[in-house]
């Protein structure tokens, strides 16, 4: 039976290598067209009502005056009467009219009554929360007695809270009804999956059901389902009898489309004369809005500490549910690990890195952490820069350098590809999972290429269509090993049948056939040999087409990566502003299929994680329980200036690319935040405990203030 | 949005006779007041169209008076080489408005005259964000951007970035109405509302802003501005100084901040401390205290005191072109 494998590091023409995304020229220009592009004739525009209070129950709704106004077509309640509203931004009704403003206007012209409810948003004082529960205890050894012998010991109470996603390209769809079948394009991370939500709920066969997105304006976890402004955006175009179009709003991208949750702690830990890890003992609350939220994995990383205490309380809010954010739960164990980790390095007077060096058996990867640490401190002349705490110059400007450590997952997702060779020559792949900006649709090109010989644009990817074969959400980091395991399946068992054709005419068997370089040939006699045209062209008058699936036979694919960053930061002890000046990340991702895409993925998580180090806050207003920066302008992002010098290192080459091929897109984002957090520390000698680093936090810190802002 | 006329008048009496009518606002950029109006936080029977009218833009300098009319647009001043280089510090404040965009649309009337970007306001609240049995929502809930020098009920800031520098000039602003022209200095133009049919400015129905007019001859001027992304972002506060002697002697000093109060803040004691003093470090810093001086912190803008002191030290700092 066949086998599969990844070709030999001497024989690779396409993976590893750098080619340019392959839609970078119609995104650049604007040809792309992303779900939000899509007019379609006749095409009407949808908006939702959302509640401005945070708890409260609807009393009446009167939707008469909407429906009266000219260019409505169809106005549809979606919380009636009675209904119990449990945050701000939760949808109440949707109109579909001839234009956006006419929707909006309509919208206003709906009036609801609400009796209002007593709102609880402020989840960092757990004391006051009025639903605080306990959410897990576990214990290990005997963190008692370790504590009582131990060497050091620090204490702190750390925090960051709930943040949004704020996609580009916000939530939303565009439905079509042809009869009762249902075409949607959706700005989505699930393509594969989404038309069996969609047909459940709106009562029509999933075979019925299309979903299509060739593009999409981000994700970050957050477009996974169809939302209730999915099904009722397929409601308003199946009454309306034509296509609708419903995206969110900014506000309510920000309020209802994604948050990640907020994490707490009162942490405890402890080390021996030698600087080893002897003792844990955290408790830990956190917020992901109504539904509340589960434990982060505490300790993060030195999660073989000897004697260990956790304790998670779950705090719900009259806030919007929390959504899976890019590596769920990591950013903020990390955070919370490693300050605490590096106080209680300063503590004993050690180097941080050094004081994780002399812990790294109580990680899971200790080999990869060593040689991580040691690239990245060679990158950051860390030898020669690092001083202990405080200020270590002149002026109000001081500079630190912080570093974290950081896991993840990443093995590929349940993945099917159709590869199809034509007569001519020509090599098609199609796979039903999208491209949500990170590259997918270019590494399938690669792995196609790779596999037939052949050059980019020889082969053609089309994918992000649920008629394509099944294949999984973009989630996890799970889909670059997910599509290209599937795809080099199916591709290599497409070739074998080609070579089973052509071996007659070069007088070989077919396992003595190579495809490289645009010809088929003896290995060991290139001479020996065909076009690849030619060659195709033996296999008659029928393509050849033919499923690959993941997961399955060979070792393409695994799971489990290690990352170290440090980070260079500026202070202005005079106004507790702090500027990034330099992120340096180091990251294994096993076998890498386009080093340009990975060191972009990693690039992409610095910048999202300088946002939520400095930046990025859900701001609830504890009074009207809104959310006070719903918009761009105080919900604030990380511009290019703001970002400092990105400088990522791959670990390549043996030991870690005969691992296959392993996700990347959730690990890079997990660090940033401890290792900011710890370079600021550095600098001005003390811990501000809370993210954002913002200057009122920062001033806060250095005037011996603690508590949140 | 909700329906409203549109005038675009071409003559400043015919403008001044369509802003007396109520309900009419005059319409210079657009940068912001199309957003309110979109966002349905203020509401208009009819915008008049400034753009059209002549004689409302341009750039003179007179030996040592500088005339800016209110449709200049920012990036038109800042492009002003003579302007520039009488007045350098007007380049930090312009540059301030971090988005190329805004300084092309953006003009100086408007930005003397926009409306603050308190979060309460912006979300209809109200200028005064009061609930309906009267408490403060600003003193209640997140007040991190807010005064530092609340007046009365007005805790929100006043957003202007030329304003401060302008008032600490002493410049004067340039009025037309009914009853014809009439100046008045910068600083009059504003007042802390103290009922929700207050404005935050003191122009009276039919009244237009012209332009400005300072005199920018025998003073050093500086601003600085505490902003916490280098990226497009408000400042958290701002200060701008005006000194008038040579070297490191102040004969007189201006200080006013911007981001600390509803109105652009005249901080007269800490003017009067370098007043007629040598600049130094000590002088520099007791002023800076001074300036702070009967600040009134809400739960969760203490920090906004130290920027302050600090905006007023390293302003003060420039404009005498020395370390501090």
């Amino acid at each position: 039976m066949a086998d599969y494998s990844w070709p030999e590091a001497d024989r690779r023409a396409q993976i590893g290598a750098r080619p340019a995304r392959l839609d970078g020229p119609v995104k650049s220009t604007g040809f792309a067209k992303y779900p939000s592009d899509q007019n379609p004739s006749g095409l009407l525009a949808a908006k939702i009502l959302t509640s401005p209070h945070a708890h409260a129950r609807i009393v009446a709704i009167d939707t008469s005056a909407a429906e009266a106004m000219a260019g409505v077509r169809v106005v549809h309640v979606i919380q009636g009467e009675g209904s119990e509203i449990q945050w701000a931004g939760d949808e109440i009704a949707a109109v579909a009219a001839v234009s956006e403003d006419v929707a909006r206007d309509a919208l206003r012209a709906i009036r609801v009554d609400y009796e209002v409810l007593p709102h609880f948003v402020t989840e960092e004082d757990r004391d006051r929360a009025p639903g605080a529960r306990a959410a897990g205890e576990r214990a290990e050894g005997d963190p008692d007695a370790a504590f009582a012998t131990a060497h050091r010991t620090v204490e702190r109470t750390l925090g960051m809270p709930q943040m949004a996603h704020m996609c580009l390209e916000p939530h939303g769809q565009v439905c079509s009804w042809d009869g009762d079948e249902l075409e949607v394009h959706a700005s989505t991370q699930a393509v594969s999956t989404l038309a069996g939500q969609f047909a459940t709920e709106l009562g029509v066969p999933a075979s019925q059901v299309r979903i299509r997105t060739e593009y999409m304006g981000g994700g970050f976890g957050s477009k996974f389902s169809p939302d209730r402004w999915g099904i009722v955006g397929a409601e308003l175009a199946r009454k309306a009898g034509a296509p609708v179009k419903l995206f969110l709003e900014r506000d309510q991208e920000v309020t209802v489309a994604g948050s990640r949750p907020s994490a707490f702690a009162r942490i405890r830990a402890a080390a021996d004369e030698q600087g080893r890890l002897v003792a844990w003992d955290s408790d830990s609350w956190g917020s992901g809005g109504l539904p509340g939220t589960g434990q982060t994995p505490l300790p993060y990383v030195f999660s073989r500490l000897p004697n260990r205490r956790t304790r998670h309380t779950s705090v719900p809010t009259n806030l919007a549910g929390s959504r899976a954010w890019r590596a769920p739960n990591h950013p903020q164990a990390c955070f919370l690990t490693m300050a605490v980790l590096d106080d209680l390095a300063d503590e004993l007077g050690l180097d941080p890195i050094d004081f994780l060096e002399r812990n790294l058996d109580l990680t899971g990867r200790p080999d990869t952490y060593r040689e991580q640490l040691g690239i990245a401190a060679e990158m950051a002349s860390w030898k020669e820069r690092w001083q202990p705490r405080g200020r270590t110059r002149a002026g109000a400007v001081q500079r630190g350098l912080g570093v974290s450590v950081h896991t993840w997952g990443g093995r590929g997702h349940s993945s099917n590809c159709d590869v199809t060779v034509h007569p001519d020559g020509a090599v098609e792949a199609r796979i039903g999972s999208q491209d949500i900006g990170t590259g997918t649709r270019t590494i399938v090109a690669q792995v196609l290429a790779e596999t037939f010989g052949l050059e980019l644009h020889q082969v053609r990817v089309s994918l992000g269509d649920n008629v394509y074969p099944q294949s999984g959400p973009s989630g996890g980091s799970s889909t670059v090993g997910g599509v290209t395991a599937s795809t080099r399946r199916a591709a290599q068992d497409a070739l074998r049948e080609v070579l089973v054709h052509v071996a007659p005419r070069l007088e070989a068997e077919p396992e003595q056939l190579l495809a490289e370089g645009g010809r088929v040939f003896v290995d060991g006699d290139s001479s020996r040999g065909v076009s690849w045209r030619e060659a195709a062209a033996q296999i008659g008058g029928a393509p050849i087409s033919v499923q690959g699936r993941n997961p399955g036979r060979g070792r393409l694919i695994s799971s489990g990566v290690g990352g170290v960053q440090i980070a260079e930061v500026e202070v202005d002890i005079d106004t507790g502003v702090v500027h990034v000046e330099r992120m340096i990340a180091v990251q294994d991702c096993g076998l890498i299929i386009n080093r340009r895409l990975a060191e972009s993925q990693v690039y992409g998580g610095l910048i999202m994680g300088v946002g939520y180090a400095l930046y990025e806050e859900w701001i609830p207003d504890p009074v009207s329980g809104r959310l006070l920066n719903a918009d761009m302008e105080f919900y604030k992002l990380a511009g290019l200036v703001d970002v400092g010098s990105l400088e990522v290192h791959m670990m390549t080459g043996p030991g870690y690319d005969e691992r296959g091929v392993i996700g990347l897109g959730e690990p890079p984002v997990i660090s940033p935040g401890a290792a900011i957090s710890n370079a600021v520390a550095n600098a001005i000698g003390v811990r501000v405990p809370y993210l954002p680093l913002t200057p009122d936090r920062v001033l806060d810190a250095l005037a011996g203030r603690g508590g949140p802002a | 949005m909700r329906p409203f006329g549109y005038a675009a008048p071409a003559t400043v009496e015919q403008a001044v006779g369509l802003l007396a009518a109520e309900g009419s606002e005059a319409l210079a950029g657009g940068t912001d007041l199309l957003s309110l109006l979109k966002d349905d936080v203020e509401r208009v029977d009819r915008l008049v169209a400034l753009r059209g009218v002549a004689g409302l833009s341009g750039i003179e300098l007179d030996g040592g008076t500088l005339r800016i009319g209110a449709m200049t647009t920012l990036q038109e001043l800042r492009d002003h080489d003579g302007a520039i280089a009488a007045l350098p510090a007007l380049a930090v404040a312009i540059d301030g408005v971090a988005s190329p965009q805004l300084r092309e649309m953006g003009t100086v009337g408007g930005d003397l005259l926009q409306r603050p970007r308190c979060w309460y306001y912006r979300r209809g609240f109200g200028l005064l964000a009061l609930t309906a049995d009267g408490r403060s929502m600003v003193t209640e809930g997140d007040n991190r951007y807010h005064a530092i020098f609340p007046t009365g009920q007005a805790r929100f800031v006043n957003p202007s970035s030329l304003a401060p520098l302008l008032v600490a000039l002493g410049a004067e602003a340039v009025v037309h109405g009914p009853g014809g022209e009439r100046r008045l200095p910068v600083e009059a133009l504003y007042q802390a509302p103290q009922a929700a049919e207050e404005r935050e400015n003191t122009l009276a129905p039919g009244e237009l802003l012209a332009g400005v007019e300072a005199n920018v001859a025998g003073s050093r001027s500086a601003v600085y501005e505490v902003r916490q992304r280098r990226s497009l972002d408000w400042p958290l506060m701002a200060a701008a100084v005006t000194l008038t002697g040579s070297g490191s002697r102040a004969e007189r000093a201006r200080i006013v901040l911007g981001h600390a109060a509803p109105t652009p803040h005249v901080a007269a004691a800490a003017g009067d401390v370098l007043s007629g003093q040598e600049l130094t470090p000590e002088t520099v810093a007791a002023a800076a205290d001074a300036a702070v001086e009967g600040a009134r912190p809400m739960s969760g803008n203490r920090y906004k005191i130290q920027l302050a002191r600090t905006a007023v030290r390293r302003a003060l700092g420039h404009a005498a072109g020395m370390e501090i």
